[in-house]
This record gives C-alpha cells, sequence and structure tokens, in this order.
C-alpha cells in the first residue's frame, strides 16, 4: 500500500462502500432513501462551506438550490436545450447569484444575523419573481418536463425511469453519488487550502484575520461562490429525478432549512458533518414515522418536531454537531486504552 | 403606461388613495407585531424568528377561546395575554437562554428552531386546516368615502395606537420599565446595581410575546389562521422592524403604516403577486444602505 491509500484508507473506504450500495441494497424504497440523504448532504456541504467554515450563515440557501433547478428545468423545457450541457449553465447560475448577493451584502459589511436576514429576503424576492413572470417561468404552476419512455434515449435526456435494468433502479443514485463526490473531495481539498485556512481565520475573528493580511471579501466571494456551486448542482438531481420544479419548491423556505440543518446536527466545518447530519435526520425521521404511523395514524409534523429540539440541543451543548460528540467520545476511549496499559 | 414590458395601469385618485387607506390599515396590524420584536430586539439584541409562529400560537388560542366558550376575541386577550406573557418568560428563562451562549447567530438558528418545533406542532395537532372567528360585526363598518373600513379594521388601527402610547408609558414610567432600559443600555452596570438581569430578559421576552397575544385578538376577526400563518407575518415583521429602527416604537409604528401602505400600492399597480416583490426590495435596501432604520440609532 503506498503513503496516499494508508493515510486516506477512512476515506478510500467510505468511497468504496457508497460505491457499492448497489451490491447490498436491492429494495427500490431504500435506494430513494439513500437517494435523499445523499441529496440533502450535498445541499448541506454547500451551506457548510459558507456557514460551517466561513461563519456566514445563510438563511436563504434555497436561493442557490433554485436557480440550478430552475436553469435546469428551463434550458431543456423552453429551448431544448440538452440536460447534460444545462447543467453547467445551472451551477452557472448559482454562482451568478452567489456573486451578486456575496458582492452586496460583503460590500456592505453585513455580518451576523444581517446577512442571515439579507439572504431570507433575497430568497424572498426570487420566490416572488418565480412566481409572478410567467413568461419566463411559467409562474406558480412550475415547469413539468416531458418523461422520456424511450430507453434507447436514457442517457442522452438523463432520465433513468425507462432505461434498461440496471440503469433504472440505480441510476439516479450515481447521480447524486457523483455530486456528492466531486462536492465533498472539493471541501476536503479547500479545508487542506490556504483558502480553506484564511476562511476558518476570518470565522475566527474577522479583524484579526484583516489584521493579518487576508483579503476577507475575495475570501468571503470565494466561499460563496463555492457554496452557491454546489447547492446549485444539487438542484440538477432533483429536476432530473422529480421532472418539475415550482417557485415554492424552488425559493420556499423548506430548502433553506434543510441545507442548515444536516451540517449543524452533524458538524459544523467539519468535510463529513453534513453526510453524517443528513444520516442521522433521515434516519430519525424514517423511525419515527412508522412509530408514529402506528401509533396514531399517518400524520404530517412530527418529524420536525424532534429537528427542531435536537437542533436547539444541539446548538446549546454539543456545538460541534455528532461528529464532535464522536471525536470527544472515542478520545475518550483512547484515553482509557493507554491508562490501563 | 409599459416599463420593461410590465403593463403599469393609470388610476384614478379616489382608487389609489383608496388602496392608501386599506394600506394603513394594514399597516396598523405589521406594527402590532413588529412592536413585540422591536422590544426584544431593543434589549436583548435578539432577532426572534420565533416571532411569526407565537403569534400563528396565539391566533389558535384566541380561535380555541372563541370556539369552545364563545368568548369574543377582543375579551379573549383577557386570558390569551397572560398566557403568552408566561410562554414567552418561560421560553426565554429556560430555552433561548440556556442554550445560545449570547451570540447572535445561533440566537437566531435557535429561534428558527422554536419556530419549526411550534409549526409543527400546531400542524401536527391542529391539521393544517383554515380557522376563523365569526364575529357577528365584521362586515359592519363606516364608509369613507373612497373606501369601506369595517370596525375590526378600525380597531386594530386604534389597537395599535394604543398599544404603542402604552408601551412607551411602561417603559418611561414604571420601574419595571426602567429596569429594562437599564439592562438595554448597560448591561454589566445594571447588574451591579441589582437589577436580576437575565429575569428582566425573561421579562422582556414575556412582554413581546404577551403583545404578540394583543395583536392576535385585534387581527383574529378579519385573518384565518393555519400553521403557516406565522412565516407570511415573519418576514413582513422584520422588513417593519429593520425600517423603523431596531427597537424603536416609533419605528415600528410609522415602518408598519409605511409598509402597509407600500405593500397595497405595490398590489394596485404590479398585481397580487408581483406586489409582494416592493417588501422584499425595501428589506434588502434598509439592510444594505442604512441598516439601523429610520429612527434607529448607531450602536
Amino acid at each position: 500500500m503506498n503513503g496516499f491509500a494508508k493515510s486516506h484508507l477512512g476515506w478510500l473506504l467510505l468511497a468504496a462502500a457508497l460505491l457499492a450500495v448497489p451490491v447490498f441494497v436491492k429494495s427500490g424504497r431504500w435506494i430513494e432513501f439513500i437517494e435523499l440523504t445523499l441529496f440533502v448532504a450535498v445541499l448541506g456541504q454547500g451551506w457548510n462551506i459558507l456557514g460551517g467554515y466561513g461563519g456566514q450563515y445563510s438563511f436563504g440557501h434555497a436561493l442557490f438550490f433554485g436557480t440550478g433547478a430552475y436553469i435546469q428545468a428551463l434550458l431543456q423545457f423552453k429551448y431544448g436545450v440538452s440536460p447534460w450541457i444545462a447543467m453547467w449553465f445551472a451551477v452557472s447560475g448559482g454562482v451568478l447569484v452567489g456573486l451578486f448577493v456575496g458582492y452586496l451584502s460583503f460590500r456592505y459589511g453585513l455580518r451576523g444575523s444581517y446577512f442571515a436576514l439579507i439572504t431570507l429576503a433575497f430568497a424572498e424576492a426570487f420566490h416572488v419573481v418565480a412566481r409572478s413572470f410567467i413568461s419566463i417561468t411559467e409562474g406558480g404552476r412550475g415547469v413539468q418536463l416531458a418523461l422520456n419512455r424511450d430507453p434507447d434515449q436514457a442517457i442522452a435526456l438523463f432520465q433513468f425511469t425507462f432505461a434498461d435494468p440496471f440503469l433504472k433502479s440505480y441510476g439516479y443514485y450515481y447521480v447524486i453519488l457523483a455530486l456528492l463526490m466531486i462536492a465533498y473531495g472539493a471541501t476536503w481539498w479547500m479545508e487542506r487550502s490556504r483558502f480553506g485556512a484564511q476562511l476558518v481565520a476570518l470565522r475566527e475573528n474577522e479583524d484579526a484575520a484583516e489584521a493579518l493580511g487576508i483579503n476577507t471579501f475575495r475570501t468571503k466571494m470565494a466561499a460563496i461562490c463555492m457554496s452557491a456551486a454546489i447547492t446549485s448542482s444539487s438542484g440538477i438531481y432533483y429536476v432530473q429525478k422529480f421532472l418539475f420544479v415550482d417557485p415554492a419548491i424552488a425559493y420556499g423556505p423548506t430548502k433553506s432549512v434543510e441545507a442548515l440543518f444536516a451540517p449543524i446536527i452533524g458538524g459544523l466545518g467539519t468535510v463529513l458533518g453534513p453526510l453524517v447530519g443528513s444520516v442521522f435526520i433521515h434516519g430519525l425521521s424514517e423511525v419515527t414515522r412508522e412509530a408514529i404511523d402506528a401509533v396514531w395514524g399517518a400524520r404530517p409534523g412530527v418529524d420536525l418536531i424532534l429537528f427542531g429540539i435536537i437542533l436547539v440541543l444541539v446548538l446549546g451543548f454539543a456545538p460541534k454537531g455528532l461528529v464532535g460528540l464522536a471525536e470527544a467520545a472515542w478520545r475518550r476511549v483512547a484515553r482509557g486504552g493507554k491508562a490501563q496499559r | 403606461m409599459d416599463i420593461l414590458g410590465l403593463q403599469i395601469p393609470l388610476y384614478s385618485w379616489e382608487t389609489v388613495l383608496g388602496s392608501a387607506i386599506s394600506g394603513v390599515f394594514l399597516g396598523s396590524i405589521y406594527a402590532l407585531v413588529a412592536l413585540g420584536l422591536t422590544l426584544i430586539y431593543g434589549v436583548l439584541h435578539i432577532i426572534n424568528f420565533a416571532h411569526g409562529a407565537l403569534l400563528m400560537l396565539a391566533m389558535y388560542a384566541v380561535f380555541f377561546v372563541w370556539h369552545f366558550w364563545g368568548i369574543d376575541p377582543y375579551a379573549a386577550m383577557l386570558i390569551v395575554v397572560p398566557g403568552a406573557f408566561a410562554f414567552g418568560y418561560a421560553l426565554q428563562r429556560y430555552v433561548i437562554g440556556k442554550t445560545s451562549h449570547g451570540r447572535d447567530e445561533i440566537i437566531l438558528l435557535v429561534t428558527l428552531g422554536i419556530a419549526i418545533v411550534i409549526e409543527n406542532a400546531a400542524l401536527f395537532f391542529f391539521s393544517a386546516d383554515e380557522r376563523s372567528v365569526q364575529v357577528p360585526y365584521d362586515l359592519d363598518g363606516i364608509d369613507l368615502g373612497v373606501t369601506f373600513a369595517v370596525y375590526p379594521e378600525l380597531f386594530a388601527l386604534g389597537g395599535s395606537l394604543a398599544v404603542t402610547l402604552g408601551l412607551w408609558l411602561f417603559m418611561t414610567r414604571t420601574d419595571t420599565g426602567r429596569a429594562i432600559r437599564g439592562v438595554a443600555k448597560e448591561r454589566q452596570g445594571a447588574r451591579l446595581v441589582g437589577i436580576n438581569v437575565d429575569h428582566v430578559f425573561a421579562i422582556t421576552f414575556g412582554l413581546g410575546t404577551a403583545l404578540v397575544a394583543v395583536a392576535a385578538s385585534l387581527l383574529a376577526p378579519t385573518y384565518t389562521v393555519h400553521p403557516q400563518t406565522g412565516y407570511l407575518f415573519v418576514l413582513i415583521a422584520f422588513t417593519v422592524v429593520v425600517l423603523g429602527g431596531m427597537g424603536s416604537f416609533v419605528g415600528a409604528l410609522a415602518g408598519g403604516f409605511i409598509i402597509g401602505i407600500t405593500e397595497q400600492l405595490g398590489r394596485l399597480y404590479l398585481g397580487e403577486s408581483l406586489g409582494l416583490i416592493t417588501i422584499s426590495a425595501i428589506f434588502i435596501m434598509i439592510l444594505l444602505f442604512r441598516p439601523t432604520g429610520l429612527f434607529g440609532h448607531k450602536t
């Protein structure tokens, strides 16, 4: 084994396990569940770049998800652009929105709660625009893409509902897995880069970072672009999978909240935090839904009540999230082991 | 008139004035909701994301008091307002104060978590159905010439003025009000002269929540309530508070009227849907160019 493989064994094992999921998981329902978990893990990693590493808490990350999703859907719907080409525009569009919002917010020095409020306001403004300019966005009805029924076109049209058996079952899984690996690879790289160090420095103390010669404006702009790129890429998966987007899905508060839940519960400013958080909340949501269905019959709301409580508890008592708790537990075990020797 | 492909209609002055007057009534409701928010911000420096959810909860309380005991929504204040005060007091003292470590982004997230819990608890227990209080006088009112004002709108307008005045008197004339202002100005100094700061914080949060309950009673006859009602108000309330200047009561009142009138004129000229963009636009402009608002002080 060479040096790289040895020092990154954990990461390689995780990647191999994710790639091999179809070998172990045969039920369509479980694949669907894993797909949605990974989707939120990508959505959340976008938030984590800016919020977790950069300390700039956005309350409107739906801005980027929605822009990516709308561009991906509209380019195909209106102009018949290939989805493989549309996706580049989707990500670029997300980054442009990031540049726009970031430039205004950071140029005028909005920090803390003010940044949270302005991202919320921008998301709401985009929501209204998407609903109102019917000639461009189809308005409140949303954009519905045509379902492809020709198996030979499955790859060209990036739709796997009527594809060969393997693609039909696992095509979308590999799409979201590819996006996840790019996003997490990029985050892993960022954490070790000069840029990542500067970002963490300005999170800890912006004035001190500035005094050390870090261009905090440029660093924050780079972070919001990277964040927007990752979050808007999750919109590509969403549109190709569900073939539909409307203003409430794209720019409503749900996606903004989902994007921040996963990294905060999982562990802010850690590569794996959003994935751990997403696995935890989706697993918990599945378990509680089963339990509630058995006791009261199907009723909405319970899983979100629990997430809200967990969010408050994590913020109050485990600021480093589940990853932080696991590290603390691991250190305790390791220390215990040494003491016995 | 045609601007950037948008058809901007031209209206007679009566239509525009009528729209502006209905904006004043709408604005008085926004002001009522924003007063509690600005009080909490002024003292605790908390941007309370749960404010809308608390409003929704208070509206449900008013609805149930009316539904089960047939108590008029205005009389329901006597029950709902003290209940809201106690709820808000406990929320700040035992939840927000204990979990937020005094960092404002964390407080924002904690109150977001509380909002999610309250909204989904309402969804779970009360379902997503829209409920509304029926009062015999909700269609009676006064003809103002260019528009017609129903009594509940007039009461809301009077209520918002009375509450602003009452709040100002309370803050300047009572010992508790002085203690609250003391804590808002100089936390450490207030502690040194023997004020229990945690208690004052909780009282302030309780008062803010009680104000929300007053707003809930005043808007119950004209608004329906469902679990998402709060979210509709929360953005507007933030806009009003930021526009008026965080912590300023007069600002909240003026901001409420400005936003109410802008919204109605926006709807008139830009249509029901796009008209709402005026609110987000004002919010963004104020945050960027004058974050202290119209009546706020530099901190």
